[in-house]
């Protein structure tokens, strides 16, 4: 199965790699996990105090396509409010890194991860 | 199809392999196509799809996990292909961190000592999730049945590091 140009790209320069301080009050964290492949999925944002995402890191143990899905996530979050977040599909995801049937699932994983960011943030600041 | 009934053994999780093994070979003989060539066009290709369902029936009840699922499926519970994400933080969070210890055995000094400890803890892992789910399927009811799913979905990731801890320690080896 060959990876599209996309994929590849965003697998050899991953965007927005690594972790913030979970301690941090303005960041949340979304883990997710697919028990068919075993891959893992981390994606942190820091939320400026009028509800804006100022910045997404992540980190993913998975395929190249996990990979790119996370790196592409962390990238079309930053500066959308929670709300414009929320409404992130897999559907998107996948068609913009014209993934292949079997690899629909990392992109579901991908919008699990920020659903799960962003339910992390509203249940941190009690909303 | 049940394949404990294939087999004629009790469907029940805690299997014995031997007994599966020797009336897996006694099945396959009895319907290997080779004894059925003098027969109907139609007889031969009943034992070759004999021959396909007894395979498939042994490769599954031989392996504790698909064993498990072929089980709960039994049971009306579902989960071979499922595609829901696993959201359970403090398990994920392990597993990271184990992703990571694996991730940093090509730069240790003493790879094989590190290889060696994750091992230990995967084995630890392993069988203390085997035996939650032993447990629950034992207790064969709804509740416990949605417990030995989860605990399935947690071994699944374990499995997946031990595929992934082998291959380094066979890639260091070459």
């Amino acid at each position: 199965m060959a990876y599209s140009n996309k994929v590849i790209d965003h697998y050899e320069n991953p965007r927005n790699v690594g972790s913030f301080d979970k301690d941090d009050a303005s960041v949340a964290t979304g883990m997710v996990g697919a028990p068919a492949c075993g891959d893992v999925m981390k994606l942190q944002i820091k939320v400026s105090p009028d509800g804006i995402i100022e910045d997404a890191k992540f980190k993913t143990y998975g395929c190249g396509s996990a990979i790119a899905s996370s790196s592409l996530v962390t990238e079309w979050v930053k500066g959308k409010s929670l709300d414009e977040a929320q409404q992130i599909k897999n559907t998107d995801i996948a068609q913009e890194l014209a993934l292949p049937p079997v690899k629909i699932h990392c992109s579901i994983l991908a919008e699990d991860a920020i659903k799960a960011a962003i339910a992390d943030y509203k249940q941190k600041h009690g909303g | 199809m049940n394949y404990f009934q294939l087999f004629n053994l009790p469907a029940s999780f805690d299997l014995d392999l031997t007994e599966l093994g020797s009336r897996y070979l006694q099945l396959q003989r009895r319907f290997h196509p080779d004894q059925h060539s003098a027969g109907s066009e139609r007889d031969k290709l009943l034992a070759v799809q004999q021959t396909a369902n007894i395979n498939d029936a042994y490769h599954s009840l031989k392996h504790p996990l698909l064993r498990a699922e072929h089980l709960l499926a039994l049971r009306g519970l579902k989960i071979s292909n499922e595609q829901r994400s696993f959201t359970d933080p403090m398990f994920l969070m392990q597993q990271m961190e184990l992703r990571e210890q694996i991730a940093e055995i090509e730069q240790s000094a003493d790879p094989d000592s590190v290889i060696d400890s994750i091992e230990r803890q995967l084995q630890q892992q392993k069988r203390a999730l085997l035996q939650q789910l032993a447990a629950a399927l034992d207790a064969d009811n709804t509740a416990q049945d949605q417990l030995a799913a989860d605990v399935i979905r947690k071994l699944k990731f374990f499995f997946k590091l031990q595929q992934e801890l082998e291959l380094i320690e066979q890639q260091l080896q070459d």
